[in-house]
């Protein structure tokens, strides 16, 4: 404590009885001073607040007077109100209480449940955080059983104070049964409002070796989108209090937000479990190793969530069949961005792979494609192409032939650090009845490479000023730059001084893929 | 016989200097099969390379071209040793993931390795990503912990952003990579849950245990500000106005107008976290590095100037820009007195 004078007993100097008293008027900290047989003395306005039943001149009301003179405070409840209480001895037998209103334990779960339960769409993390809140604010052991996702299993989720993290696993219903209450909890009907159930019916497997005989057992259905969003079982060990009114009703909002929340986790999970199936197609492939030759590729889409777009690129591996014809690669990217874009370069892709069974010739595929186009009913279904067809040479040389549909044409990095166009042209696929092709075949040498990309990498809009375009000569600039690197570290520096240019500005969807001749490093 | 590593740490540099996939995923592969443990190969012999592939192209000695095509074979080694090596997952799942813009995927995949070595599940997303990829991973994956890299610290405040999105979902952060600083200062004023100097320290950080939830945090950090704002803002214009001034002053031998870019980026940073050494230690570098391709600090005292110049309405700014200068005009001096005491000293030199 500090004083406005250095003197040795400032007490008495400082604080005229005056101002102690109107010290203790003003405080937020409830003061109670008891004499040494307990009678009450002194009582705050702030005390009174807190504890009505204190009165000078009677002895301390119960619960206050159980509270010892300690360090810490004790959490005691009066009337009702949860009240911090420390006792502190102040020498001739005189005790003094300090009171404080305890902020109430509901609107402390209440906010923690909201904070907590609200962040995750993930069904597990959403039960864990229902299980943490439960052994925080309710029991010893909670455990949150999941609705069986694919039939079969039921995944729960425990969390026992002390372990080093929840303990997860998976029952078949039969055992699930076998918890008192919890195949009726799961099915979303309640026998007691309160859930209150039998805890000598525990079966040993719900909870960890060493917990010791359950005393008193909580299980209540998590309410869902009108399907049960699974079931919540609360244990206290043998010996501890029971459930008391208040807590059964904590107990009812946990299970009723901890519902809530796992059930819209379960919505977005089963949804963009649909969409990822829908998408997987829609995704780059994994180029595959093919002998002569290294493949790198790199795709970034304009919407960076799906990761998904209108540029794209696929590779067709020769198969048996009556067409005999080289590897394919090709890299192409349709009008538009997004999902719709994504998918018609799906079905271009697709189609492709269905005309390869036939047909191998490029410009012949290329004509096949754009009657498909032209014939579809979605308007607007334009799409820019490139096919390139990888025959292997003697002495390590890769021959590529090139048909360009409307595509910006190919670049060529050569040994000795040169990059060339390849003078390849074509219209655009899906907007003329005849389209009119200008093919080419480029004869790569051991490490050479021929690099297929989307105006996206060109019409990037960035740089120093943010409003100049990347345009083919630093697109050339910096292939040249990358003659001595393995083709994907090639691909990969192309990508990000493409996205350095964009500086996190309004993107296009951007493709590159590259063919190297020859295997392994290029030097 | 123990292996030396050091020596295999030389070999392993000679070897991916010459982008020599074969040998040195080879060399990697033999060092495991002689007992060496996996994590001494991912942290003793292939990123203490892969730092020593940083001071070769800094001082000019190896191209661009040579530094990516190293990493590339390195990237490749650690995927070898993750290959050859890989504990069945016994603890949590972790996703790893460099902040968006961050191209330095390398540090963070070694930390992925070595987080699967020590059994944690770890998942590894690669270099930039992008936020709303992120949190759609977090949602559908649900993983405990998120361990972002940022190895470059003008990622920093895109950095922030993701940090703050992860625990606005419910996942604490585990912040790493030079970026960050060297004592982690950024990552704690960034908010993050935690912070790791290396990737063991990482492994041990996790399993001394991340609270489930991260933290509820009073106030926001300060960071950023007013012409924080304005100079993300007008960045640039910045740089033309700057490289246009230089260009009249016509600047002896000037770098790259990149190199403005980079300025204007670390001064940015430093505004972001409010800290004049992000900046000060970014210009000795950045002289350092010039001066090796032949371009005086000089330069980089004059276009600090310009910047200040033309910066007339941000006193913070301008702060930080002389502080920079003095930093720049220490690097030339030093440079002086180590010419002056070379030509007196080495009297035969040509
Ligand atoms: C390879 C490399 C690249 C490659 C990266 C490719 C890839 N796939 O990773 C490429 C070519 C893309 C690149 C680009 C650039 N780079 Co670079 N790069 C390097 C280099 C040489 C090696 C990086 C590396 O692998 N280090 C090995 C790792 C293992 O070491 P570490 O970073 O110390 O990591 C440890 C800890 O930090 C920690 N850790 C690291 N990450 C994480 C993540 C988590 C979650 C945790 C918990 C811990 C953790 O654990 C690691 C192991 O114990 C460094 C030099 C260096 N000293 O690191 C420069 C370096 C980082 N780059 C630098 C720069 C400036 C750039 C560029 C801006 C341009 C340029 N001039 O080269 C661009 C920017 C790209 C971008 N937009 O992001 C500078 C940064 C300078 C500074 N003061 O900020 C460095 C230091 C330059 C140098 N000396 O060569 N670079």
């Amino acid at each position: 404590m500090k004083w406005a004078t250095g003197s040795a007993d400032p007490c008495h100097r400082a604080v005229s009885p005056g101002l102690m008293a109107a010290l203790l008027e003003h405080s937020r900290e409830g003061v109670v001073v008891c004499d040494a047989d307990g009678v009450v003395t002194l009582a705050n306005p702030a005390a009174v607040r807190l504890a009505p039943r204190l009165e000078p001149g009677l002895p301390l009301p119960a619960p206050l007077d159980s509270v010892l003179s300690a360090p810490e405070a004790r959490v005691v409840t009066h009337d009702g109100r949860q009240i911090q209480v420390r006792a502190e001895e102040l020498g001739e037998g005189r005790i003094a209480w300090y009171l404080t209103a305890e902020t109430s334990r509901r609107t402390e779960f209440l906010l923690e449940a909201a904070r907590r339960l609200a962040a995750s769409l993930n069904p597990h993390r959403c039960a864990r955080a229902a299980a943490e809140l439960g052994t925080r604010f309710l029991c010893d052991a909670a455990v949150v059983f999941l609705p069986p996702a694919s039939g079969r299993r039921i995944e729960w989720i425990r969390v026992v104070p002390g372990r080093s993290g929840p303990d997860e696993g998976a029952v078949p219903a039969a055992a699930a049964a076998e918890v008192p209450g919890l195949t009726d909890a799961l099915a979303g009907l309640r026998e007691d409002v309160a859930g209150r159930q039998d805890p000598g019916g525990t079966p040993d497997w719900l909870l960890p070796e060493g917990f010791g005989p359950v005393g008193h057992l909580l299980v209540l259905p998590l309410p869902g989108n009108s399907v049960s969003a699974g079931a919540l079982v609360l244990a206290r060990r043998a010996g501890r209090p029971s459930f008391d009114e208040d807590d059964q009703g904590m107990a009812y909002d946990l299970a009723t937000r901890a519902g809530a929340a796992i059930s819209a986790a379960c919505l977005f999970r089963d949804q963009s479990t649909v969409n990822g199936i829908l998408t997987g197609d829609l995704l780059p492939p994994d180029l595959p190793e093919i002998e002569g030759m290294r493949l790198a590729g790199r795709l970034r889409a304009s919407q960076q969530a799906g990761a998904i777009g209108g540029d794209f690129y696929d590779v067709y591996l020769p198969e048996s069949g009556p067409v005999e014809r080289p590897p394919l690669v090709i890299l192409g990217d349709v009008c538009g961005k997004g999902a719709r874009a994504a998918v018609l370069a799906g079905q271009v892709r697709h189609s492709l792979r269905t005309l390869l069974l036939m047909e191998s010739r490029p410009e012949r595929l290329l004509e096949l494609l754009n009657r498909s186009l032209l014939a579809s009913p979605s308007p607007h279904s334009y799409v820019t192409l490139i096919l390139a067809a990888l025959r292997t040479a003697p002495g390590g040389h890769v021959q590529v032939d090139l048909a360009v549909a409307g595509h910006p044409p190919p670049l060529v990095l050569r040994r000795d650090g040169t990059v060339e166009e390849v003078a390849v042209r074509g219209s655009l696929l899906g907007a003329l009845q005849k389209i009119s092709l200008w093919p080419a075949t480029v004869d790569l040498a051991p490490g050479e490479t021929c690099l297929l990309y989307s105006d996206g990498i060109t019409e990037a809009f960035g740089g120093p000023s943010g409003r100049e375009m990347f345009g083919e000569e630093r697109l050339r600039r910096a292939l040249a730059s990358c003659a001595v690197m393995p083709v994907d570290a090639l691909v990969e520096r192309l990508e990000q001084l493409s996205t350095d240019w964009l500086r996190g500005g309004q993107q296009d969807d951007r493709a590159l893929l590259a063919v190297r001749a020859g295997r392994g490093a290029s030097r | 016989m123990i292996p030396d590593l050091p020596a295999a740490a030389r070999r392993y540099l000679e070897l991916i200097g010459r982008a020599d996939e074969e040998g040195a995923v080879g060399l990697v592969v033999s060092l495991l099969d002689e007992g060496v443990p996996a994590e001494d190969v991912l942290l003793r012999v292939i990123a203490t390379s892969q730092r020593r592939v940083g001071e070769l192209w800094e001082s000019d000695e190896w191209p661009v071209a040579r530094e990516h095509g190293a990493t590339k074979v390195s990237e490749r080694a650690v995927a070898a040793v993750g290959a050859h090596v890989r504990p069945a997952p016994s603890r949590g799942r972790v996703v790893v993931a460099c902040a968006d813009g961050e191209y330095h995927a390398l540090p963070a995949h070694i930390v992925t390795e070595v987080l699967r070595l020590r059994g944690w599940h770890a998942d590894f997303l690669g270099a930039s990503v992008p936020g709303p990829q992120l949190i759609t991973y977090l949602h559908r994956e649900g993983p405990d912990v998120v361990a972002l890299g940022c190895t470059l610290a003008t990622r920093l405040p895109r950095a922030h952003a993701l940090i703050a999105a992860c625990q606005a979902v419910g996942v604490p952060v585990l912040a790493g990579g030079a970026g960050f600083g060297a004592d982690g200062r950024y990552a704690r004023l960034l908010g993050a849950d935690a912070w790791a100097p290396t990737a063991d320290a990482a492994a041990d950080r996790l399993a001394s245990g991340l609270p489930s939830f991260p933290s509820a945090r009073e106030g926001a950090a300060r960071v950023g500000g007013e012409e924080y704002v304005y100079l993300t803002r007008h960045r640039a214009e910045l740089v033309s106005r700057v490289a246009a001034t230089l260009k009249e002053a016509h600047t002896p031998e000037g770098g790259h107008d990149d190199d403005l870019g980079y300025i204007a980026d670390y001064l940015i940073a430093a505004m972001y976290v409010h800290d004049a050494s992000l900046f000060t230690d970014y210009v000795t570098w950045t002289c350092g590095v010039l001066l090796a391709r032949k371009v005086p600090a000089e330069f980089v005292v004059l276009a600090l100037s310009v910047f200040r110049d033309v910066l007339n309405d941000c006193p913070r700014a301008q702060a930080l820009l002389s502080e920079g200068v003095a930093a720049a005009q220490m690097c030339s001096a030093a440079r002086q007195q180590r010419r002056a005491f070379d030509a007196g000293h080495a009297p035969f030199s040509g």
